[in-house]
């Protein structure tokens, strides 16, 4: 991976005077990323937050070629611009290698996205797909997605006196990519910015499908100060609920092993989607959560042995 | 000059589907993406032969559903190529969604539909339900009569696509199994004729261009969306000569001429039938029939349904007594089939209207008969006798 100071130099994709909000983690993610890339890149976006914050006409903010066309298919959109280069590339119209890269938020992956996004992996284009994942549906004001964790308020699961909070654990959705038997598939989130940028490195020099699953906190529907994004997704890391590792060709690797494993509870704490599991009643589900965590954990470990 | 005239080429015996798939070969487009629905499937397994035999250089992409068949046709024309697809029924209705971004983007993707009655209940049979239901999506229509228009459309359309004046998608249709399953003698072109007659694909801001970043699809609102919306309708608007210029070339190489109308026996028509696709064909002998009958009967064949070739229409129709127009696929709880409402609306600041009455016939892929057409036809001489409609929907074919 190339020095910090070499990978500053590198141009910006995505430029300033996009207008997602102050505190996203998204915008950061893709900027890391797209930092990593050492050849020209096509991106792709899903309909969402970074679609519609980064290309409202007459403006852009994408300094490369840049599509997007609907929600559920930008697997698929992707996957045909890649099929025209590979066209182009086998008739000696194309010579220059590009990287095509598809950003989707959890929405645009976990749910609509799916069908589209394990079609395009099963085909073997070569293209990264990014999931940049706040764990709700945040483009439209915070509603809950299969990448949702269980307790969370949001406007679709609100908590009230019958029910605390979405109801439902969350898909894990890099095992179900890891799966397809793709040769790259990593979980990062941009807090740790050399494991970002050196897993995009990797993914984008993969011959084949890639998949990144990136946490990317929402200040507004997680309820935190714009100023604790990186902090409280770290906090993700060291407390297990998002670890970071990868598999490559099947072989699972831990990225980050965090010093001491924290408690859940101090994750949940710093965020105002989950006030409700600290009332007495609800403090069972905290418990809950701890040991759906563990579980997980300890999977992975297992995985990473 | 042996180009001349459809001297070049020979006769194979093809059906629709198996015609279509031997003009995509010919046209070798650089990307086709499709997923297989009963009547369609068989013009892909073709292609996907000619793939496996090395016969074409397309990248064919197998997807997963035609949602993404569309979607990856969209992101294959925008990233700079010559793209086709194919599907019917359901299929259609599940691309519906990406049907108006294609148009929206200006791509000339050219698609053959089979048509097929849209569910439910499900029916793999012949209806218009579905090419009808994406009838506003900015997509020019043209519909075909047999196997060899089929055929001679699917080259037409190419160019008329990827024409600089256009850059809008074409659907071209066949009859579901009534073309698509159906062998005829098919006169097909020397594969280098159909090569140059295309052309070479010319790139309008393709993405692949990493020098020139081009975004495409972005957020639109208030403030430019419906400016995008006006040039849009100018756009589709102006393909009628494009549509001509390209139907008379085709008919230099090939010998069969094409406009936007066909006219049967229409000169001195008093009372004429107005129909789309293979129906055309039946409707032709109801004519001849009648004709012999001493009856002053005509038939005017919409090939070209969008742009609605209002103009040419009023041209036909005005002279007329009487038209019957055949509708097969139904606008629930409109006023009249989408053919009817069409011609009714176009006519309706004619200095003398002629009587115009709807049937809707043929849904789910119920045989269409000459008596049908005939017993149509005696109807609206009969409705012009009285001076008065008593029924302005009638059904062909129905039991009742």
């Amino acid at each position: 991976m190339p020095s910090l100071k070499e990978l500053a130099k590198r141009k910006e994709m995505l430029t300033p005077g996009h207008r997602l909000c102050a505190g996203c983690g998204a915008p950061i993610a893709v900027r890391l990323i797209l930092m990593a890339a050492d050849k020209p890149v096509i991106a792709a976006s899903a309909t969402g937050c970074l679609e519609v914050s980064t290309s409202i006409f007459p403006y852009t903010a994408w300094d490369i070629p840049w599509i997007h066309s609907a929600f559920e298919n930008v697997a698929a959109t992707i996957a045909g611009v890649e099929s025209m280069y590979q066209a182009k590339k086998r008739k000696g119209e194309i010579t220059e290698d590009i990287y095509f890269v598809a950003f989707g938020g959890d929405g645009g992956t976990y749910d609509i996205g799916l069908q589209a996004l394990s079609g395009a992996l099963e085909r073997g284009h070569r293209f990264l797909y990014v999931c940049y994942n706040n764990e709700a549906y945040m483009n439209t004001g915070i509603q809950r997605s299969s990448a949702t964790p269980l307790g969370a308020w949001t406007t679709t699961s609100p908590e009230g006196k019958a029910q605390p909070g979405k109801l439902q654990w969350r898909k894990n959705l890099t095992e179900i990519v890891v799966a397809h038997g793709i040769p790259y598939v990593a979980q990062s989130a941009p807090w740790n910015w050399r494991d970002l940028v050196n897993k995009a490195e990797k993914a984008f020099h993969t011959d084949g499908p890639s998949f990144l699953n990136v946490l990317a906190s929402c200040n507004r529907g997680w309820r935190h100060a714009t100023g604790d994004t990186l902090k409280i997704m770290q906090l993700a890391a060291d407390c297990c609920i998002w670890p970071l590792y990868e598999v490559e060709n099947g072989k699972y690797r831990l990225t980050y092993k965090p010093k001491e494993k924290k408690p859940v509870e101090e994750w949940l704490r710093v965020q105002g989607r989950f006030k409700h599991l600290f009332a007495p009643e609800n403090r069972h589900l905290i418990e809950a959560i701890q040991a759906y965590v563990d579980r997980e954990w300890e999977s992975l470990l297992k995985k990473c042995e | 000059m042996a180009k001349v005239m459809g001297l070049t080429g020979k006769v194979m015996g093809l059906n629709g589907n198996a015609a279509v798939a031997y003009a995509m070969k010919q046209i070798n487009p650089d990307v086709i993406a499709a997923y297989p629905i009963t009547p369609q499937t068989d013009c892909v397994e073709r292609f996907a032969e000619y793939v496996s035999e090395g016969l074409v250089n397309t990248q064919f992409v197998t997807v997963e559903s035609e949602h993404s068949a569309m979607s990856a046709c969209i992101g294959a024309a925008a990233a700079g190529g010559r793209v086709m697809t194919a599907t019917a029924a359901n299929g259609l209705a599940l691309m519906w969604e990406m049907l108006y971004i294609a148009s929206s983007m200006r791509l000339p993707i050219v698609m053959m539909v089979t048509n097929r009655a849209l569910s439910g209940n499900i029916n793999i049979h012949c209806d218009h339900s579905d090419t009808m239901g994406a009838r506003d999506a900015g997509w020019i229509q043209l519909f075909s009569e047999n196997a060899q228009e089929a055929y001679d459309n699917i080259i037409q359309a190419v160019k008329i696509a990827e024409d600089l004046e256009v850059r809008l998608p074409v659907m071209v249709t066949q009859d579901g199994f009534i073309i698509s399953h159906a062998v005829e003698q098919v006169k097909v072109l020397d594969d280098d004729l159909v090569q140059e007659f295309v052309g070479a694909y010319k790139p309008a801001y393709p993405l692949l261009d990493v020098t020139h970043p081009v975004t495409y699809g972005p957020l639109d609102l208030f403030d430019y969306y419906f400016e995008h919306k006006r040039s849009q309708i100018e756009a589709i608007d102006n393909c009628f000569p494009v549509i001509r210029r390209v139907g008379e070339e085709f008919g230099k190489i090939s010998g069969r001429k094409y406009d936007l109308l066909e006219t049967y026996k229409l000169e001195d028509a008093e009372y004429v039938v107005v129909a789309l696709g293979s129906t055309c064909g039946t409707a032709k002998e109801a004519v001849n029939l009648l004709r012999e009958k001493g009856k002053k009967v005509g038939l005017l064949k919409i090939r070209c349904f969008r742009p609605f070739p209002k103009e040419e229409i009023i041209k036909a129709l005005v002279p007329r007594r009487g038209v019957a127009v055949l509708d097969r696929s139904v606008s629930f709880g409109g006023f009249g089939g989408p053919v009817f409402t069409e011609i009714r609306s176009a006519l309706c600041d004619a200095p003398a209207r002629p009587f115009i009455i709807d049937f809707f016939y043929g849904l789910g892929g119920r045989d269409i008969y000459v008596e049908d057409i005939e017993k149509a036809l005696l109807q609206i001489e009969d409705v012009v006798q009285k001076g008065q409609v008593d029924q302005y929907i009638g059904y062909l074919g129905l039991r009742e």
